[in-house]
């Protein structure tokens, strides 16, 4: 079935999805937090008439816009990659996950584009009250797009509410709602909303925070800061809260996952949590685990309590899952891969069958396919049977970056909370400016976001590796069959274009953040 | 209601959005082919700067409907998606590279501080409208052309060509729809500015152009229905699916779908109605019929493409690999639920109308761009 697929397609192919990916990240999750931002300013300006906190809200609404704009760009090649790049993986899940990817663009991107359009025009054009609405619909439609993008992502990391089609070859969608309401997805669109909101907190809070260590526009940066740290300080512990939740979920659902996130190589109850810790760069095998780490500080007892809320509780390590552990009734891998095979075989028969007008066979094989034991038993291994004949090594994601994307993203994520904390406290006590070198802690932060955002990303796809749809279809049997050389060439394309974009976008926000709130 | 209809019937009702769709995005290429006339048209600073914004203003509900199309495209037709999206790789990544360029274009040309420079985003911008136009014609005549590729046990893709799509910009039927359409935008947006801004030089300009871009519209449109009527077509036995060729096959089915027969002359009249009035009469109303002329036109050869047992997205290699509506589409309960949320698309239709008219009140001149807070 996998003829002779060329690794590097497959490399050249991610690399263009994961470049075209994480650079619309950079632009989305702002538009999501300032949105929201410019709304409440927007409102204390209906409410108070004051112009200050027009022009407060006009500021950052025009950065709002240049960073819409790019946003937008970046947005439709990745909605059109799924085809060009991933299109096996297209139709195995085009039944299911094409329909949120419609669904956005058709309720989410009309109205916000439309809402966008009052906003920015409407300042002269429509009444005060319906260009407030416009302002607040557009928040709440960036949101609303965000919400079927992530459902379709989630499905993937969990595929629920289907049934796979034998004679189509691909997994059609029964529940609609399962697919929807899914904890993953439910989960995952919280935490990425409350992390894109703290994003954009801490954006207003360093943009203001370079205002006062230049003196300039102090009642705007105090303004802003003030608002920015509310929901700054809200969103912190959202996320915190929902990351929580999610480590959980990724616990239960994807254990290679997690115990990569850990660095957890051997299986034990009581397990620790690794708070800080460095790995050594030479050692790669799996095998091989007391040496992985340099150092490390560990909070005893607390991984397990984490996942199961006892310290009892059995945190499987990457060797059980490789090697599987009766004890615990953990299939190894060898095991599933041939059950994988197996579900490959019978589909290959079936289709033989098919083709031969073997009626008796093809009814007998079909039945298979919708009955629950064997579904359980060898067709959720489907995707393993591809790796009958390859390294089982393949299968375990990459276990650094996910333990190091995972630790940046939860220190990060206290850092944003203790300082939203702090800047929120002394802005109502009227003394945030006071002391320089907290303005500079806060302006050194402006990037720090978006690095945990990335990590975020970066840990929820790679760490998901070797799979695409998780378990059933790997990465290396969803690309298109194309020249490598063809990826390649549209990868340097989109990365020397991307590039600059991206000084353009960085020059007009740096020029217009210069000319502040008073400058056209 | 939905839940009772035939997978046939349901697949027959989302060919009809997705064409519909395609088809108010050609109409709504009116914003590219204004796009290639900014150095033409626009002969000063002020002038370029009026072209800009009254383009500006709608160029995000052609991205929008771009969007939407490839969405409820890969929805209600997944193997579609994949084959011609993973197959005619270059030249979809042709289209989509135009429309990257686009979107920043207008929201960073008179920013300080732009990098790139205002004459780069204006060359973006034409780019965007001679490449987005010419190759999505190219594209939409596959469907009555074909493409080389094979699908296989897995329903994968495999394309017989290199060349991964540019292969079809070399046939003359292809390339005179791609050229048509092109035109068309251009006309298109000849009409748009003619009803939407007030200025003497901008008008007179305008009018001058219309001329000399409907005659090769009409040269190239006709060269293209000609051959569309006497080719042969892609015929589906509505039992065994099996696909085979059959002489005329489109100009039967224009004969046997009388309704869209007769959508398609009533568009046809109403493009060429709407530039002769505009060349003849002082009159900025053109837009208002050759648009709607345009979204029948484009519908009808739509629904010629893949209604009446026809096979829309034909293999030239593989026959029997063509895609039908009836083989390339989702499941029965997908494509219900997909159709609950169909009908909302009338009410985000009837939002929009409500805020652009708001918006809309009065013809952009100068003065306007002196006083609107917000221009490009
Ligand atoms: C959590 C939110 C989120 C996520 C995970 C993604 N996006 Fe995005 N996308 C947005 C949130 C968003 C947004 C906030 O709604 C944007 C960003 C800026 C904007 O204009 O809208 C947007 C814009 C945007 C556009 C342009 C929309 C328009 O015409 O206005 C497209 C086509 C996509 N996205 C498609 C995708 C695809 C295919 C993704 C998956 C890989 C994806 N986005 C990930
Ligand atoms: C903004 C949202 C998303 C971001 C930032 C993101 C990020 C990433 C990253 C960092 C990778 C890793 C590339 C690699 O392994 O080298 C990746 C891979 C991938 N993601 Fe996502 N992802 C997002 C949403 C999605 C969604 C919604 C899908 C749904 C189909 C998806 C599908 C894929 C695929 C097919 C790959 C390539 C296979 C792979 O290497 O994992 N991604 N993405
Ligand atoms: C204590 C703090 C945090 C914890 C425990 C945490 C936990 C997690 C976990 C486990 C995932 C992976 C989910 C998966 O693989 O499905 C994840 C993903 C992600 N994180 Fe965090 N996180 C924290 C803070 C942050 C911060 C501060 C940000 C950004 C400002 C952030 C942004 C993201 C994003 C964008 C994703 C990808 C979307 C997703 O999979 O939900 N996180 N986080």
């Amino acid at each position: 079935m996998l003829e002779s697929i060329d690794m590097s397609l497959v490399d050249w192919s991610r690399g263009q999805f994961a470049l075209t990916a994480m650079f619309h990240w950079i632009f989305v999750p702002l538009t999501l937090g300032l949105s929201f931002l410019v709304a409440f300013m927007h409102t204390i300006y209906v409410r108070t008439g004051d112009p200050e906190w027009k022009r407060i809200t006009k500021f950052w609404m025009k950065l709002f816009g240049i960073n819409f704009a790019i946003g937008v760009s970046t947005g439709i090649i990745l909605e059109f990659e799924f085809g060009t790049n991933w299109s096996n993986y297209s139709w195995f899940v085009g039944d299911i996950f094409g329909a949120p990817l419609a669904v956005e663009a058709i309720l989410a991107f009309f109205l916000e584009s439309t809402f966008i359009a009052i906003m920015f025009f409407g300042w002269n054009k429509v009444s005060k009250r319906f260009h407030l609405a416009a302002s607040w619909l557009t928040a709440f439609g960036a949101s609303l797009s965000a919400v079927w993008i992530l459902v379709a992502n989630a499905w993937m990391q969990h595929p629920v509410g289907t049934l796979f089609n034998p004679d189509l070859a691909r997994n059609e969608m029964t529940s609609f709602s399962e697919v929807i309401f899914s904890q993953v997805a439910v989960n995952k669109f919280l935490h990425t909303i409350s992390s894109s909101f703290l994003l954009a907190s801490i954006f207003v809070i360093a943009i203001s925070a370079w205002f006062l260590l230049r003196k300039r526009e102090v009642l705007f940066a105090k303004r802003s800061t003030l608002i920015a740290s509310v929901f700054g300080l809200i969103t912190a512990i959202a996320t915190i809260g929902t990351g929580d939740t999610s480590a959980r979920i990724v616990a239960r659902n994807q254990p290679m996952k997690f115990a990569s996130m850990e660095a957890l190589y051997e299986g034990q109850t009581h397990a620790p949590l690794v708070a800080i810790g460095a790995m050594r760069t030479d050692s790669t095998s799996y095998d091989n685990p007391q040496e992985e780490f340099i150092f490390k500080f560990e909070i005893p007892n607390a991984l397990s309590y984490m996942v199961f809320l006892t310290p009892s509780g059995f945190v499987p390590g990457i060797t059980d899952l490789v090697y599987g552990n009766k004890e615990r009734g953990i299939l190894s891998y060898e095991e599933k891969v041939k059950r994988g095979a197996v579900a490959i075989q019978t589909l290959r028969e079936l289709k033989r069958a098919k083709e031969r007008g073997d009626e008796v066979l093809y009814s007998a094989l079909k039945e298979k396919f919708s009955d629950p034991v064997w579904l359980d038993t060898y067709f959720s291994n489907f995707g393993y049977g591809y790796y009958k004949d390859r390294k089982l090594t393949e299968l375990i994601p990459n276990v650094k970056l996910s333990f190091y994307t995972f630790h940046v993203m939860v220190i990060l994520g206290m850092h944003f909370l203790i300082l939203s904390g702090i800047v929120l406290w002394l802005s109502l006590m009227n003394r945030w400016g006071k002391h320089k070198w907290l303005l500079w802690v806060a302006l050194i932060t402006l990037p720090l976001p978006w690095i945990a955002s990335q990590a975020g990303w970066v840990l929820a796809e790679m760490g998901r590796q070797p799979w695409v749809v998780y378990e059933l279809m790997p990465t290396l049997s969803a690309v298109s069959r194309l020249k490598p050389g063809a990826v390649q060439l549209t990868f340097w394309i989109f990365l020397a274009t991307f590039t600059a974009l991206f000084i353009a976008e960085i020059k007009i926000l740096t020029t217009q953040i210069k000319k502040g709130p008073g400058g056209k | 209601m939905f839940g009772n209809l035939t997978h046939l019937a349901l697949q027959q009702y989302w060919f009809i959005i997705v064409s519909l769709l395609g088809a108010i995005l050609v109409f709504l290429f009116f914003v590219q082919g204004g796009q290639t006339f900014l150095s033409r048209i626009g002969k000063s600073e002020s002038e370029r700067t009026i072209l800009v914004n009254t383009l500006g203003r709608k160029w995000e509900f052609t991205f929008t409907t771009l969007v939407t199309f490839g969405g409820a495209f890969f929805a209600s037709f997944p193997l579609f998606y994949a084959t011609s999206f993973g197959g005619a790789y270059w030249v979809w990544m042709a289209i989509l590279f135009a429309f990257v360029i686009q979107a920043v274009s207008y929201e960073f040309r008179t920013k300080a501080g732009n990098f790139l420079g205002k004459r780069t985003y204006e060359s973006f911008l034409f780019i965007n409208g001679l490449v987005g136009t010419l190759f999505v014609g190219v594209a939409l005549a596959t469907f009555f052309s074909g493409s080389p590729f094979t699908l296989d046990e897995m329903n994968g893709v495999h394309w017989a060509t290199g060349a991964h799509g540019l292969e079809a910009v070399l046939s003359l039927f292809n390339l005179s729809l791609g050229l048509a359409v092109f035109f068309l935008a251009r006309v298109l947006g000849l009409l748009y500015f003619m009803n939407t801004i007030d200025n003497a030089n901008i008008l007179a300009r305008s009018r001058k152009e219309l001329l000399y871009n409907s005659i090769p519209f009409v040269f190239f449109f006709l060269v293209f229905a000609v051959q569309l009527m006497l080719r042969e077509g892609f015929a589906v036995h509505p039992e065994t699916g099996k696909i085979s060729m059959e002489p005329y096959k489109y100009l039967h089915n224009l004969l046997a779908m009388p309704v869209v027969l007769g959508m398609f002359l009533a568009g046809v009249l109403a493009v060429l109605g709407g530039i002769l009035l505009s060349l003849l009469r002082e009159t900025s109303a053109g837009i208002w019929f050759s648009g709607p002329g345009t979204i029948m036109v484009v519908f009808s050869l739509f629904l010629l493409a893949g209604l009446n047992n026809t096979a829309f997205y034909p293999s030239t290699y593989d026959l029997q690999s063509s895609l039908t509506i009836q083989n390339a589409s989702s499941s029965h309960y997908t494509l219900v639920a997909m159709s609950w949320i169909s009908l909302f698309i009338p009410l985000v239709l009837a939002y929009i109308v409500f805020a652009w008219r708001a918006l809309n009140k009065k013809k952009i001149d100068e003065k306007e761009m002196e006083e609107e807070p917000h221009v490009y």
